[in-house]
C-alpha cells in the first residue's frame, strides 16, 4: 500500500484540490517549440506534467500520439536529449516521464533499469509511467525508483479487478493512472461510464486517482472530478493542438497560447467539479 | 492447472500435446530463462490471463475434447499429416541424406494453418465472437482468413502497406475468404507495425475478440501456445524419420523469422541431444547495421540481435544503442521482423540451437535450386534453409531434415524481379517477364 509516494513534489501536486496532469511528447515537432509548449502547460495550471519519451513501437497509443512520437523521433529525439530537455525546461509542476520499457532497459552501458532511473533523477524527473510494464515484471524498476526517490505510476484499466488490482496497488506510488475506457489513447467526446465503475473499485486504496483517456474539454474535466477523481490526465487533446500547428504552419507562440488556453479551460472545469463535490458533501 | 489434471491427461489422452521435458519449458510461467514474460498494456492483461487459462484447459488438458477436434480438423481441412520426402538430387549433391518435411503441402501452402486453425478454434471454445490478426508476408493472414471462414468467425487482418504491395495475391485470398484487410501505414509498413496495430485493436476490443498472433512471439501464453500448435511438424517428422530411416536425423534445418516454423520443426527434437538444430535467419543484404538511419539490412535477430523488450516479450532484437527498434530487411517479407520468439533466444543462449544467417543472394540461389532440381518451388522464406544447405553442407551429419515451411506461389513476382537484378548461375533468364513479353 502506497499511502506515501517517493516524490514530495507529486504528493504536493495532489494535496490541494484536483490535479491537472497534462501530457506532451518531448521534441514534437522540434526541441525548442516543445519547450515553449510544456512551459505553456505550466502557465495554464499544470500540477504534474507527463513528458513523453518516444519509442519506435508504442503499442498503447492511438494515432494522435503515435504520430507525435514519430514527429519527435524524426526530429532526432533520444533519451539523452530528453533528459537535457527535462533539465532545461522551466516549470513549477512536478515532471514525470512516460515511455516504454525497452528504452529504460537499454539506457546506459549496463542493461537493466537502474542507469535510466539514476539519470532521470539527476534531471529532476519525479516519476515514471511505463505502459508496457505490468506489475509482475516491475520489481527491478521499482527498486531503482525507490533508490533514487522516483514514483512509479501504474495504469489501471476498466478490466482490472480482483487480484490484479491488488498486485498493482501494492506497487504503485505517487498516483494511479485510471484508464477511463478500453482502447488506446485518443480524445473522445464521451467520457465513459467505465470511469465511475473504476473509481468505485479504487475507493478503498489510499493513493491519488488521476483519470485519463478521452478527456478533451472543461466539461469532461468537471464531470470526471465531480465523479471522484483526484486528478485529470490529458494527452491527445493537447497533442492535437500541436499537430494542428504543424498542419497549419502556425507559429510556436500561437500553439503555446492555445495550449495554455485549453489548460485553463481544463483546470477551471476540474475546479468546478471539485466544488460541486464539496458542496454536495456539505449539503448532505 | 492442478497436478491431478496433468496426470489424468498423461494417462488417458493421446491427443494432448507432448509432455517431454523440452516441451514443458515456458508452459508454467511464460519464462524461457531470462526471456519471455508479459510486457503488455494493463488493458490487455485480463485477456491474456483468460487466454492462459483457456490454453491450459483446452490445449494442455484437452478439456471438452479440444485437441481431438483440432487434430481432426487439421487432418480433414488441413490435409495432415504432411509427407517426409527424400530429396534425391539434393542428397546426391551434398552426399548426405536430405529429407524434406513438406509443410508446403498443408492447406494454404504453408505451415501457418497449424497455428491459425488452433487459435481460431480455441477462440470459439472461449466464446469469442471476432478474430483479428496481423500478417507480414500474408501467409499467416491467409491461414487465419481460411480458418475463420472454415469456423464461421468474422475476421479482420492488419497488414503493412508495403507488404500489401509486395503480396497482392495474398490480399485477394484473404478477401475471398471473407476477411477484412486493413492497411497499416505507420513506420515502414511491415510486420512489426502490423503487430503493433493489431495490439491496439485488441486493447479496445478484448472482451469479445481474440488476437491470433502469427508466430511464437508476443506475451505469454502466445509463445508456448503457438509452439504447441506448430509442434505437430516435429511430432510427425520425428516419427516419420524413425519409420523411414530407422533412426533420428542428425540435423534439423528450418528458416527463422519470428520462429514459428522453426520451433514447430524443433520442438519435439529439443530433448534429442544427438540432433543438431539449425535456425537459418535472413542475412538480408548485409549483417552490418546503419545505426544513424535506424536500419538493419537483415532480419537476423538471433545471430546479430541484443536482448530487449518488444511486443510483449523479452527476447533478442535488432535495435539501436538507445533501444529503438530497427527497420529490418529481407528479400522474404515473412522473415522481415526485428524480433524472434523468446524460446529460440533461450535455446540459442543455451547452445541447443545454432543460429546462422544466409543472405538474400544465397536464398535466391536456394529458391532456384529446389525449384529446378526437386520440382518444388519454395517460399522465399523457406529458400533460406536451402541457401544454408548449399553453403554449409560440409558441417551437416548424414541425415538431414529440412522444413519446407511454405510454397513459393505467392513469391513469383518478387522472385522474378529479384532474380533479374542478380547474376545467379542457377537461375533461368527472367528478363522477358520483367521487360514484358
Amino acid at each position: 500500500m502506497a499511502e506515501t509516494g517517493n516524490s514530495d513534489a507529486i504528493a504536493a501536486a495532489f494535496a490541494d484540490g484536483p490535479a491537472y496532469v497534462p501530457y506532451l511528447v518531448v521534441g514534437d515537432p522540434d526541441y525548442e517549440s516543445s519547450k515553449a509548449y510544456v512551459e505553456a502547460l505550466d502557465r495554464g495550471g499544470a500540477d504534474v506534467i507527463e513528458l513523453g519519451l518516444p519509442f519506435s513501437e508504442p503499442i498503447a497509443e492511438g494515432s494522435t500520439i503515435q504520430e507525435a512520437l514519430v514527429r519527435s523521433l524524426d526530429a532526432g529525439m533520444t533519451p539523452e536529449r530528453f533528459f537535457e530537455f527535462a533539465e532545461e525546461v522551466d516549470v513549477d509542476a512536478a515532471v514525470v516521464c512516460m515511455t516504454y520499457y525497452n528504452l529504460i532497459y537499454q539506457f546506459g552501458t549496463d542493461p537493466g533499469p537502474r542507469p535510466f532511473v539514476e539519470r532521470a533523477a539527476a534531471a529532476g524527473i519525479q516519476g515514471l509511467v511505463v505502459p508496457d510494464l505490468p506489475a509482475e515484471e516491475a520489481d527491478p524498476l521499482r527498486a531503482a525508483c525507490d533508490e533514487f526517490g522516483l514514483d512509479l505510476v501504474f495504469i489501471v484499466a476498466p478490466t482490472t479487478r480482483g487480484d490484479r488490482l491488488d498486485r498493482i496497488m501494492e506497487h504503485v506510488s505517487g498516483y494511479v493512472y485510471v484508464q477511463a475506457r478500453l482502447g488506446t489513447t485518443g480524445a473522445r467526446d464521451d467520457v465513459s461510464d467505465q470511469t465511475t465503475a473504476s473509481l468505485d473499485r479504487l475507493r478503498e486504496y489510499d493513493v491519488p486517482k488521476a483519470v485519463g483517456f478521452g478527456i478533451s474539454t472543461g466539461e469532461h474535466a468537471e464531470r470526471i472530478v465531480a465523479g471522484g477523481a483526484d486528478g485529470i490526465i490529458v494527452g491527445s487533446a493537447l497533442v492535437d493542438l500541436v499537430a494542428e500547428g504543424v498542419e497549419d504552419d502556425l507559429s510556436a507562440e500561437v500553439v503555446a497560447d492555445r495550449l495554455e488556453a485549453l489548460s485553463r479551460e481544463l483546470t477551471d472545469g476540474a475546479e468546478r467539479g471539485y466544488r460541486s463535490r464539496t458542496e454536495t458533501v456539505e449539503s448532505a | 492447472m492442478s497436478e491431478t489434471d496433468t496426470r489424468t491427461t498423461d494417462a488417458t489422452d493421446g491427443a494432448a500435446p507432448s509432455r517431454r521435458p523440452g516441451r514443458e519449458r515456458g508452459r508454467g510461467d511464460g519464462k524461457f530463462g531470462r526471456y519471455g514474460g508479459q510486457y503488455v498494456p494493463e488493458a490487455l492483461m485480463p485477456a491474456i490471463e483468460e487466454l492462459t487459462d483457456a490454453y491450459e484447459r483446452y490445449v494442455l488438458n484437452n478439456e471438452d475434447g479440444f485437441m481431438d477436434e483440432f487434430r481432426e480438423r487439421l487432418a480433414d481441412f488441413g490435409g495432415r499429416p504432411t509427407p517426409l520426402q527424400r530429396a534425391d538430387r539434393l542428397s546426391e549433391r551434398y552426399d548426405t541424406e536430405v529429407y524434406l518435411k513438406r509443410e508446403d503441402l498443408l492447406h494454404g501452402g504453408a505451415h501457418k494453418l497449424n497455428n491459425a486453425l488452433g487459435q481460431v478454434l480455441l477462440a470459439k471454445y472461449m466464446g469469442k465472437e471476432r478474430i483479428i490478426a496481423e500478417t507480414g508476408a500474408g501467409q499467416h493472414g491467409t491461414a487465419t482468413a481460411m480458418a475463420a471462414a472454415h469456423l464461421d468467425m468474422p475476421c479482420t487482418i492488419y497488414m503493412g502497406e508495403r507488404d500489401i504491395n509486395r503480396q497482392r495475391p495474398n490480399v485477394f485470398r484473404m478477401k475471398l475468404n471473407g476477411s477484412e484487410v486493413k492497411p497499416v501505414t505507420t513506420g515502414r509498413g511491415t510486420l512489426k507495425e502490423a503487430i503493433s496495430e493489431t495490439m491496439r485493436d485488441w486493447a479496445a476490443t478484448v472482451e469479445d475478440t481474440h488476437y491470433v498472433i502469427g508466430s511464437i512471439v508476443g506475451p505469454h501464453p502466445f509463445p508456448v501456445m503457438v509452439r504447441d500448435f506448430q509442434a505437430v511438424i516435429s511430432e510427425e517428422a520425428r516419427e516419420q524419420a524413425i519409420e523411414k530411416t530407422g533412426g533420428l536425423p542428425t540435423d534439423v534445418v528450418a528458416c527463422a523469422g519470428g520462429g514459428s516454423n522453426t520451433m514447430g520443426a524443433f520442438a519435439e527434437f529439443v530433448d534429442d541431444e544427438s540432433v543438431a538444430l539449425r535456425a537459418v535467419e535472413a542475412g538480408g543484404s548485409t549483417l552490418e547495421v546503419d545505426e544513424e538511419a535506424g536500419v538493419a539490412p537483415n532480419s537476423a535477430s538471433l545471430f546479430a540481435g541484443e536482448e530487449g523488450v518488444l511486443h510483449g516479450a523479452r527476447t533478442k532484437l535488432l535495435q539501436d544503442s538507445d533501444g529503438q527498434i530497427m527497420e529490418s530487411h529481407s528479400v522474404s517479407s515473412g522473415l522481415d521482423y526485428a524480433g524472434v520468439g523468446p524460446e529460440l533466444a533461450y535455446l540459442v543462449d543455451e547452445g541447443r540451437v545454432e543460429p546462422v544467417a544466409v543472405d538474400d543472394d544465397a536464398a535466391l540461389e536456394g529458391f532456384h535450386r529446389l525449384s529446378s532440381t526437386e520440382g518444388i518451388i519454395p517460399a522465399l522464406e523457406t529458400a533460406h534453409a536451402f541457401g544454408y544447405l548449399e553453403e554449409h553442407h560440409d558441417e551437416l551429419g548424414e541425415r538431414v531434415v529440412v522444413n519446407v515451411s511454405g510454397r513459393g506461389d505467392k513469391d513469383l513476382d518478387a522472385a522474378i524481379e529479384e532474380t533479374d537484378q542478380r547474376d545467379l548461375p542457377n537461375a533461368p533468364d527472367m528478363s522477358m517477364f520483367t521487360e514484358g513479353i
